[in-house]
Parts: C-alpha cells; structure tokens; sequence
C-alpha cells in the first residue's frame, strides 16, 4: 500500500509542473475566510473590528458544536478560528474541535487540525494529553503524509510526561527508508533531548548513526542533537572531531548535491552549524584544534564571494579561529576578515564586526587600536545598535587609564536610551567599572567634567548609589568607600573641587555618613560648614550643603554648629539659602520632626504624586479673587516636574509632588533646582523663577517669544544675555572670537579639527591598548582606509580623471566631457560621508566591500569605476540635458548622476527644484545597437511595492526606445515623512528584440535639502507659529568667525546652502523659517552663546527638526 | 531561534510561530512591544535588535516586515538568510508572492514554514525539497478533493 502511494506522490509532481500556479494557491476570494478579512479591511475602528469578530466567532462557535459539521467546514472554521486569534481574539472552545479534527478527520483535514493545535496550545496546555492517541495511530500509518504531520507535529511540541509512550515508534522511524521521516524523526528526538534529556539517554548510539547516514538531510539534522550535547560535555564527543573536519571539507570541496546550495554557496546552514560545533571541541584543547585548522583555513579560502551568506560562514569562521587554540596564521587571516566587517559600509556587516571585534578583542587588544578611528565614528553613529555594541566593545578594552573617558561615553549613551532592559544592563557595566577600577573612576569624571557636565551625570550616579546593585552588603560598601573617600577629599583641600562634584559630596555625606561607625556627624557638619565659608561656592552648592547638615544636625555640637549656621545666613541675600537655613534651624531643634521629614533611606519610598498641584487651588483662587494674573506655567515647566526626580533631599519632598515614576535616568534636573521651582510654584512670572537657577537653565528664548507672543520690546535682550552669559563684560562676538582662538585655528575646512577631535578621543579612548604608545599611532594615523575614504576623495577624483583623460577620450579632451566627470565623481563622493556607496549598481557596491582593507586597492578600484561608469557615459552627456522635458528646460537643474548601467541601457538622473516639489527626471539611454522593447520603469521610495513616503504622480510613460537614443521620465516628488535622505527606489525592465525580459534596478537618494523652500513670515507671525508647534529639538552648532557679526554670517550661510529665510536678527538672537514642500514649516531660533549658535528648532511634523538640524551641521562644517 | 513574527507595516500580525512555550498574554506582550520597536527602526538602519536578551533579527519585504528571534551566540546573518529563504519558498510557491497571499492563504504559509524550519531549528534547506513535501501533500488535497 504505502509503496502505491508513495509512487503515485513521487509521479504527481512531475504531471502538474511545480512552476505553475498550484491551483490551491489562488486567493480563496470566495470563501467565508475571505469575506472576513475582506470585512476587516473594510472597518475603519477598532470597536468595529471586535464587534465583528464577536460575531464571527459565536457563528464558529455554534457551527463547530453542531453535530452536523461534516470534517471539511470544520477545517474551514479552524481556519477561520485560527485567524480570529491572530488578531488576538481568543477562541478557546475551538482548541478541543482542533484536537478532534486532528484525530477524525481525513488526512487532509487533518493537517489543518494539526497546525491548529500547535498553533492554539502549548506543551504544557492539559489538552494535549488528549493529542497522544491520534500521534500514536498517525505514527504507525503507512501514509507516510500522516507519520510525517505527527513527526511534525510531535517535534514542535509535545507533553514531557508522555514521551516514553511514543518514543519506540520514533525511533523506529530512524531506520525508515524515506528520508524526509528519518530526518523529522531526528528532529523530534532532538525535540525530546532539549525537553527531558534522561527520556533519551539510552540512543546515543543511534544519534551516531543518524550523523552517518547516507542522506545528507538526516545528518544535518542530527548535528543540531551534536550541538546540544557537545555544549553540554564537550570532552565526551572528542572523537568524533576528525568526522566533523571530514564533513565540513566534503562541504565545502562541493561534493553535496546542488539541492543543498544556497545562492551557490553549498549547504551553509551546514558549514555554520559544523564550525560551531568545531569551536566547542577545539576550546582549550591544542591536539584537536590542530585536526581543524586545514578546514577552517579553506573555509576562509573558500568563502570570498560578496553575499550575505558567505559573510554568515566568515562570521562563523573567525568565531571559532578565536575560540580554539590560537594559530597565528589563522588569527592573521581572521583579524583581516574583522576588518573588512568593521569597515563594510553595509550596516548589518559593521555591526557584526563589532560583535566580532568585541569577541575577539580580550586576546587581542591591538585589532580594536587598528579600527580606532572606525570605533570612533561608530560611537556616534546614528543608530543606537551600533552605538551599544561599540560601548559594548569599549567596556571590553576598559583599563585604568581610559576608565573615565569610556564610563562618560556610557553615560552619555544612558542619557538618550529608552529601553530599560539596556539601561539596566549599562548601568550595571559603569557599576561594574566603577567597582573595578575603584570609586576614583567617579571622583575623576566629576573632578575633569566639573560643571562644564550635565547636571543628569551626577544625578544618575547618585542613582545609582541610592538604587544600589544586587546584594546589600555591597551597596553599603560602595556607599561607605564614597563617604569615606569623600570626607577625605574635603579634608584636604575642598577649595579645588568643581561645584558639581562639591553638591554630589553633599548629598552622599547627608544621606549616607551614618553608615561609617567612626565618623561623627558633627564632625561631618563641621567640613560641611567650611563648604559654606569658601568664597567661591556658589549659592546652590549652598543649599545642597544645607540640606545635607539639615540631615545630620543630631547630637550637642551638631545642633550648635547648625545655630552658628543659622545665625549667619539667615539674613542672606538669596531667598533660598534663607529658607534652608530656617530649616536647618527647625529641624535641628525637632529631632522627631526632622525623624519625619527626613527618614532615612528614603531614596527608594514611590512618592504619590499630585501633578495638578490640587492642593494649592484654595490658595490660587483667593488670590484669584483677590485680582492677581491667572498663572501662566513656562513652557516647560510640566516637563521639569516629570524630570526633576528628587533624591529626597528637602523637606517639600513629603508634602511635594515629584514624580517618581514617570522620571527617567536620563535628563534630570538637579534637586535643587526641583526644591527651587516648587518653592517658586505660586509666582505668576517666570522671571523669579529663572532669577534663582543662575547657570542652569540657559534659554533665554522665553524673553523675546513669550507666551503672547514676540517680547523684544518690553525686554530688552542685553539682560537676557547679562543674566545668562557668564561674563557680561565681553561682548558676544568677542568672546566666540576668544573661545574659538582657544579651540580652534579658523581653517578653510572643518575635517582635520573633526579629525583632531576625534584622534583626540582616540587617544583617550585607546591608551594602554597595546605595546604601541598612542602617540606613535596618532603619528602613523594615516594609512587607515577610514581616513582615506572621508577625506581624500578630492585626491582621489583628481588622480582618476588625471589617469582616465589619455586612456578614455583619446585625442582631445573637451571642457565639458571632464566637468561632466568630475560632476559625476562628486555625486559619488556626496553621498560618502553617511558612508553608504550609492548602491545603485551591485558592482560598485562589491567592489567597495573587498578593497576596504587596503589603500592601494581603493585607489586602483577608484578609477576603473570610473572609467566604467564614464565610457558609456560619454556620448550621452553631452545631450542629456537637453532632453529635459520642456517644462524643467529653462529650470537650472542639478548635476546629471549616473543610476546605474549595463551593456544595453545606462540610468542616469537629475532633479529641479520647483516651489512646490522636487522634479525628478530620469534618463535612459539606450547604447545596445537594437531597440528595448516593453520597457517600463518602477520607481518606488520604500523596498519593492510600497509606496511610502514619496508620493509619484508619473506622466509619461515610455515603452520603446530606439537604439542610442534616450528616454526620459519625469517625476514630481514631495516628502511624506522627512529623513536626512531621502531614498528612491527603482527597477527598470525592458526587452530586447529576441531576447528575455531584463530588469536593472537602482536607487538613488535625494538630501532633504532638495526639499527645502525658504518660508517667508513676519516675526508676529512667527511668535504665533512658534508657540502651536510641538515638535522641538536643541542643539549647539558651530559659529562660523569672521571679522563681523558672526551670527549674521553664520545665518546667511544657513540661508544659501539650505534656501532658509532668515526672518529678523535682533542683538545675538536671530529667527529663521523654512518649510519642507510642501507645507510643512520649520522654525529654528538661534542665539550665540559662549562661542557656539544654539539653535532651537520647532515643527509640527516629527524629525523635520532633527534632519534639518543634521543639514545645518553639515552646511556648517562644510563652509 | 524561539519565534518567528510576520506583520505588516500598519503593525497587523500577519503569522506567528512560537518555538518556546510562553503564555497568550506573554505572547501578546512581546508582539506588541517588537511591532513597535521594529516599525520605529529607519530603513537604513541595522537589521539586527537587542531586545531583553534575545536578539532580533528582522527584514522588510514590501509591506511586510519578517522578524526572528534567536540567542545571543547564534548567527545573525545566517538567520537572515533563513527569512530570504522563506520568503524565497512563498514566493515560488505562490508565485512572486505578495503580502494578500499570506493573508488569504496564512494556512499554506505556516504549513511552507513548518516544512522548513522544525522546532526552531532550520529542518531543510533545499528549496525543491520542502515544496516537493508541500506539493504532495496538496496535490492529494486536489486528488481527494476530485474523487
């Protein structure tokens, strides 16, 4: 029997051709799951959706428990029911009729019952018992279609408990004389090893036979049971390695059969799975990592081609060359492969570079000072996977001397990541460092920072202190060490410490110097006090000193040194130092009042928190009546309440709100300033409020667009800028002079100070690394390709069309043939610095991905690209341009960049920018000797079909161009969604006379500056406009000096290279409007401040700030 | 690899395997926070997430977004790969797949799925082979169904 069936499936195949359409696989459009999807899609609410399903499933519900449900509607209701829970419905009642068309139906509803039931429960659901005798029958059929669904039904999920009732018969099935069973056999038992490992033990042997069989199928799959079992004990399958080795160069020699090739790579999975496994037996074990180094260098070898696969393999490879037994061949070999990842400009590869990079760089520190300058870019790349794997690296090369300079970096990455499983993990990397190289990693970033740091930087350390790690016993060491340390730094000489670090040591001494046995706290009060005597501490360190001695006033001389206290600022000047020492005073009296306010270990209390302020309407409304001017909270004001987590250091904290729960590691404000902002709650004006915050807060906006709108005439802005600047003295344009002789010589080009910064990390970053000092790698800097790549490509355009003038235009050289070039090598070039080759040909993008790790070979590839690209080019430049279509002709239009090409059709494209779209032409140029037939062009802006965030109104369809002639298609294009580049997508197909369909596809991306229209407003105008926009992002941008107004030139250049409108500038403030075509404006406020323009840019579409504000860097540095 | 998501651009879940036990209300935790996550990422960005102390692993495909979850030490690439090759499979079996076949057709492409890839663990590479095993099982459907 089995044998007619098994002839009859092996012949169907064959009568209907796989390559047409199985008739099965046409959209079932008229069946009841149709009509409910199709309902779906129709709905336009949530609420819709569920009254819907509601429906759908009661009307499931009755049908499967009628007795009348013939086997095939059942299967279509599990269908059906298997959908509704997709979208989240439950339907339970349907597990158990899942279970039943498993056991009853025919052997094709019974498939659907299958899939339903191991898509409805899970291996500890009760109702799988239930499922046993049906597996059981089905395991001894002789349809081999019944034994191979319970196979697959068993390998995905089956109870533990029953396994010892099936097993014989999957066993059995290891001897089966199909292939396909024997290897979901294999499967299933490695199914059973993972989920009770004792059930199996007694079959290692057959494991062994599964590896030997003659189907290369079955032994892949037994490799993963190998896998298993050699993490487990590697020592006891020792044996078995020279087979491993033996497989693996049968693999790789290309002896499977080509079933088993994947892009013409043969059996990867394969290879991967066997070089980890060699890994494992290889680990510390020199005899057996000798069997393997032959394999593993042919590997390597082997593995050249450029696709994503053969990177899998290398990955793979330097993986296990790392892990075994070093051969210095090999790690040569590995490290120059790690190297072609880090530099790959494809992002996947770049990270997986680093993984590797991170892996490997405890044994071998010197391969992380080789890709330095690479980390360092990475460091601030814009996707926070990159970043985290690189601080991830960083942590890893973390010594004594770069301690402080990698736990800032770390910081700085806590500040901006919103994931909390990536905050614990970081914070719990800086705890770890800071435990590792001793709490001085604190003392020297507060100490090198001092108050040039962000105030969040000290509140997240002392977070950290408050929050504590794992155990207690060690939080309270580390606290004690800080005390300790603490008390000695103020022992010695406090006059030097940077006022942060000052309030930091305020706070852990307040909180935490009970826990030292031998330290009094009058002692502590009386270093406290000399705090307070120093000329230059600044009012707010005052407070934060008062409100640690408001802590620990306990005990006789306590108690008069917080009189003395008392007595001398409680007539000061500054309303808040007032107000604490009247605390101090009352406390310090009230030791069970300040047992109250004040308890100890407070830090991890949750405070209620009443953000409305409620219990202050009473207050609001008699004064209201009373005539005062409603209150008008400042801009920000409810986000500093949400920030402002306090550490409990005041007494408001009780009666207080302050979020707790809403409040994040990242962007805190200090304590005092939360004390200081609630303690000025009820004033009607902001100003009182600012008056206190002295350096804190910096934006001086609020006083010339207020909330009714532009101020400039009741404030005027000299005050804004003596309250705020530091030194009034010095005008603004004199002191960016002096902060830019101190940092920078003005240089025509902004790259070598980038490059001298980022060195400047370098060397911070890489010390200690190595034998070699940093001086002598900071010397010999250049030969990195990263270095070539960014900034030698004016070198680089030069010697190749120097090299291509004799070998490419022959006799005479035309002017307009070598500006055409050069044009063409520039678009290349444009895109290079966000580091992603055009990929518009796959060639281009190949070539790049080899010849990173050497210069010569970029300089050589360089040229022949060109050459490439620019023989075809050369009879249809010229004439390009003239086909514009006649609308864009008298338009100036941007440079004409090459798409893409082949033997037969090359793309190239340009664009005019209208007033209220971009206008993209397209050119294909046909240079075959025949005419392409049925051409037609797909452009797109996302992969493939979709059609996002461009929207393309085509109006010219071409299907025919004749031989050496061009065709054009022009497209209107406006953004949707902003982003730095815009990317478009396209594809063309087309036919030449007797031949096949082709397709070429490209891409090509535009800046969003190509979108960018000046927006003309007047300044009343713009006040409106600026308070109705929420999306809102700062930034400090680079000045740019010269002898006049630097701000108005900085503007202007603002204004020509990205077309914005400069609306007004008024003393060192200036306001700016553009608009993203179409309609979509942006508003950027800039003022000078210590050297630097910060800008302040508002829009009501998300990420318009940020890209513009990316451009603006980029005109910036690029001036 | 513990879970396989297929959901579309608007965020609608399109196919879902579950290779470790998790309760429906995990289940539902995870899709949404991944959904979430996923359709914030860029284009350009990197294909790969940390994610609790899994690794994601996802590609879009037109309007559908294909995402994998596997360990730590496993092979970001190579699991790449097997999404092209699942979409490589849907594709040729229903011929240049798009996102409407998967939906009307969810049942064929959870059976593709389970022919390719068993208990988490790539089962069968070979394209011929997994739509071979699909084809009979089938083409039997059209046989029983005619008789």
């Amino acid at each position: 029997m089995s044998d007619v069936v098994e002839k009859t499936l092996t012949a169907l195949p064959s009568l209907l051709s796989l390559d047409s359409q199985p008739g099965s696989a046409k959209l079932s459009s008229t069946s009841k799951l149709g009509n409910l999807i199709r309902g779906i899609t129709e709905l336009t609410s949530k609420h819709e959706e569920e009254k819907l399903i509601q429906r759908e499933l009661t009307s499931i519900k009755d049908q499967v428990s009628s007795p009348n449900t013939s086997m095939r509607q059942m299967k279509e209701l599990m269908v059906r029911a298997i959908y509704c829970e997709m979208l989240g419905y439950e339907a339970s009642f349907s597990y158990i009729h899942a279970i039943k068309l498993a056991q009853q139906g025919s052997v094709l509803d019974k498939r659907v019952g299958y899939l339903a039931v191991s898509l409805f429960l899970n291996e500890s659901h009760e109702l799988l018992l239930l499922l046993v005798n049906t597996v059981l029958k089905d395991l001894q059929s002789t349809n081999l279609i019944e034994v191979c669904m319970a196979l697959t039904v068993v390998s995905q999920m089956f109870p533990k408990d029953m396994i010892p009732a099936i097993l014989p018969l999957v066993e059995d099935k290891l001897n089966h004389p199909k292939e396909i069973i024997r290897r979901k056999a294999v499967l299933a038992l490695y199914k059973f090893y993972l989920i009770a490992p004792n059930q199996v033990q007694h079959i290692h042997n057959k494991f062994r036979k599964a590896l030997c069989d003659k189907d290369p199928g079955v032994m892949t799959a037994s490799l993963h049971i190998y896998l298993q079992l050699i993490k487990e004990n590697s020592e006891g399958y020792k044996d078995l390695t020279a087979s491993f080795v033996t497989i693996l160069k049968q693999v790789v020699g290309g002896k499977l059969p080509m079933d088993f090739n994947y892009h013409s790579v043969p059996a990867p999975w394969l290879q991967i799975q066997l070089l980890r496994i060699l890994s494992l037996l290889g680990k510390n074990d020199q005899s057996t990592s000798e069997i393997m180094y032959e394999v593993l260098d042919e590997s390597l070898r082997r593995a050249e081609m450029n696709h994503n696969i053969t990177y899998a393999i290398l990955y793979e490879c330097v993986k296990c060359i790392y892990t075994i037994q070093p051969k210095s061949e090999l790690l040569e070999k590995a490290a120059k492969c790690i190297g072609n990842f880090v530099l790959s400009p494809k992002i996947n590869l770049k990270y997986l570079g680093l993984k590797a990079l991170t892996y490997v760089v405890q044994q071998d520190p010197k391969l992380a000072l080789q890709h330095q300058m690479t980390i360092i870019e990475c460091l601030d790349h814009p996707d926070l996977i990159i970043k985290r794997e690189t601080l991830e690296l960083l942590f890893r090369i973390t010594n004594g001397q770069n301690v402080t300079v990698i736990v800032e970096k770390m910081l700085d990455f806590l500040r901006i990541s919103k994931d909390d499983y990536t905050t614990i993990d970081l914070v719990g990397k800086v705890a770890e460092l800071a435990e590792k190289y001793p709490f001085e990693t604190m003392n020297t970033v507060f100490s090198l920072g001092g108050d040039m740091m962000q105030p969040d930087i000290p509140n997240s350390f002392l977070k950290l202190l408050s929050e504590g790690f794992d155990s207690d016993e060690e939080d309270r060491k580390l606290r004690l060490f800080a005390v300790d340390s603490y008390v000695s730094l103020l022992q010695s000489e406090p006059n030097k410490l940077p006022q942060r670090f000052l309030q930091v040591i305020s706070w852990v001494l307040g909180e935490y110097s009970h826990l030292s046995a031998e330290l009094e706290p009058a002692t502590v009060m009386t270093l406290l006090s000399k705090l307070l005597d120093l000329k230059h501490t600044s009012s707010e360190t005052k407070s934060w000193v008062l409100m640690a001695m408001t802590k620990l006033c306990e005990g006789g001389v306590a108690i008069s040194v917080a009189q003395d206290i008392y007595e001398t600022h409680s007539s000061s000047m500054d309303t808040v130092l007032r107000q604490r020492a009247q605390e101090l005073q009352h406390l310090s009296q009230d030791s069970e009042l300040r047992g109250r306010v004040l308890p100890r270990d407070a830090g991890l209390m949750p405070l209620e928190v009443d953000s409305s302020l409620s219990f202050l309407d009473g207050f609001v409304s008699e004064a209201l009546a009373a005539g005062a001017a409603p209150y008008k909270p400042p801009h920000q004001r409810q986000e500093e309440l949400a920030q402002a987590k306090a550490l409990s250091l005041e007494p408001y904290s009780l009666s207080l709100p302050i979020s707790m729960s809403s409040c994040s590691i990242a962007d805190r404000q200090s304590p005092t300033l939360m004390s200081m902002s609630s303690g000025l709650s009820g004033d009607s004006t902001d100003l009182s409020h600012k008056g206190g915050s002295t350096t804190l807060k910096l934006d001086g906006v609020k006083r010339v667009w207020g909330r009714e709108g532009y101020l400039a005439q009741r404030e005027p802005v000299e005050e804004t800028a003596q309250v705020e600047v530091p030194s009034p003295l010095r005008s603004p344009s004199q002191q960016a002079e002096a902060d830019s002789t101190q940092s920078q010589t003005p240089t025509p080009t902004v790259t070598p100070e980038l490059e001298q910064d980022k060195q400047q990390l370098a060397s911070s970053l890489f010390v200690g690394l190595g034998s070699q000092s940093s001086v002598c790698l900071m010397g010999k800097s250049d030969p990195t390709p990263q270095r070539f790549r960014r900034k030698a490509q004016g070198r680089a355009s030069s010697s190749g069309a120097s090299e291509k003038t004799p070998t490419s235009l022959g006799s005479t050289p035309s002017p307009v043939d070598n500006l055409l070039c050069n044009s063409l090598l520039d678009s290349n070039l444009v895109s290079e610095p966000t580091n992603q080759t055009p990929q518009a040909s796959q060639s281009l993008d190949t070539t790049n991905g080899n010849c990173h790790e050497e210069l010569t070979d970029v300089k050589e590839n360089n040229p022949s690209l060109i050459h490439n690209n620019e023989e075809p080019d050369k009879p249809k430049d010229l004439c390009l341009s003239s086909h514009l279509p006649t609308e864009l002709s008298g338009l100036s239009h941007s440079e004409i960049t090459p798409l893409c090409s082949n033997q037969s059709v090359n793309l190239s494209a340009c664009h005019v920018q209208k007033e209220d779209s971009l206008q993209l032409v397209i050119f294909i140029f046909n240079s075959s000797d025949s005419a392409l037939q049925q051409m037609q062009l797909q452009v797109d802006s996302g992969e493939l079909k979709v059609n996002y965030c461009l929207s393309l109104i085509t109006d010219s369809p071409v299907e025919e161009v004749r031989s050496h002639s061009v065709a054009v298609c022009h497209y209107s294009v406006t953004v949707k969604r902003p982003s730095v580049h815009v990317e478009v997508l396209g594809m063309l197909s087309y036919q030449l006379p007797g031949g096949t369909p082709q397709t070429i596809q490209f891409s090509h991306k535009l800046p969003l500056t190509t979108f960018i229209r000046p927006l003309t407003l007047s300044t009343e105008e713009y006040g409106s406009m600026w308070l109705a926009f929420s999306q809102d992002t700062k930034q400090n941008l680079t000045l740019i000096n010269d002898d006049q107004d630097p701000l108005t030139t900085t503007l202007n250049v603002l204004k020509k290279k990205l077309q914005l409108h400069v609306v007004e500038i008024i003393g060192v403030e200036g306001i700016v409007a553009c608009q993203l075509v179409q309609d979509q404006p942006c508003l950027m406020h800039c003022r000078v401040h210590a050297g630097t323009l910060a800008v302040w840019l508002r829009s009501p579409v998300p990420d318009l700030p940020d890209c513009l504000l990316y451009h603006c860097q980029r005109a910036l540095q690029e001036h | 690899m513990q879970f396989m998501l297929l959901f579309s651009r608007q965020g609608k879940l399109r196919l879902q395997k579950w290779y470790v036990p998790l309760s429906d209300k995990e289940k539902k935790k995870i899709t949404r926070e991944l959904v979430q996550t996923v359709l914030a990422r860029k284009p350009k960005m990197c294909s790969f997430l940390e994610w609790r102390d899994l690794k994601i692993v996802y590609k879009r495909y037109a309007s559908l977004y294909f995402c994998c979850a596997i360990e730590d030490q496993d092979n970001e690439l190579i699991t790449l790969e097997i999404i092209h090759r699942y979409v490589e499979l849907l594709d040729k079996y229903f011929g240049s797949v798009c996102e409407l076949d998967i939906i009307f057709n969810f049942e064929k492409a959870y059976f593709i799925l389970d022919e390719f890839l068993l208990g988490g663990e790539a089962q069968e590479t070979s394209k011929k082979n997994v739509l071979k095993a699909i084809e009979q099982a089938d083409l039997l459907q059209e046989v029983s169904h005619v008789g």
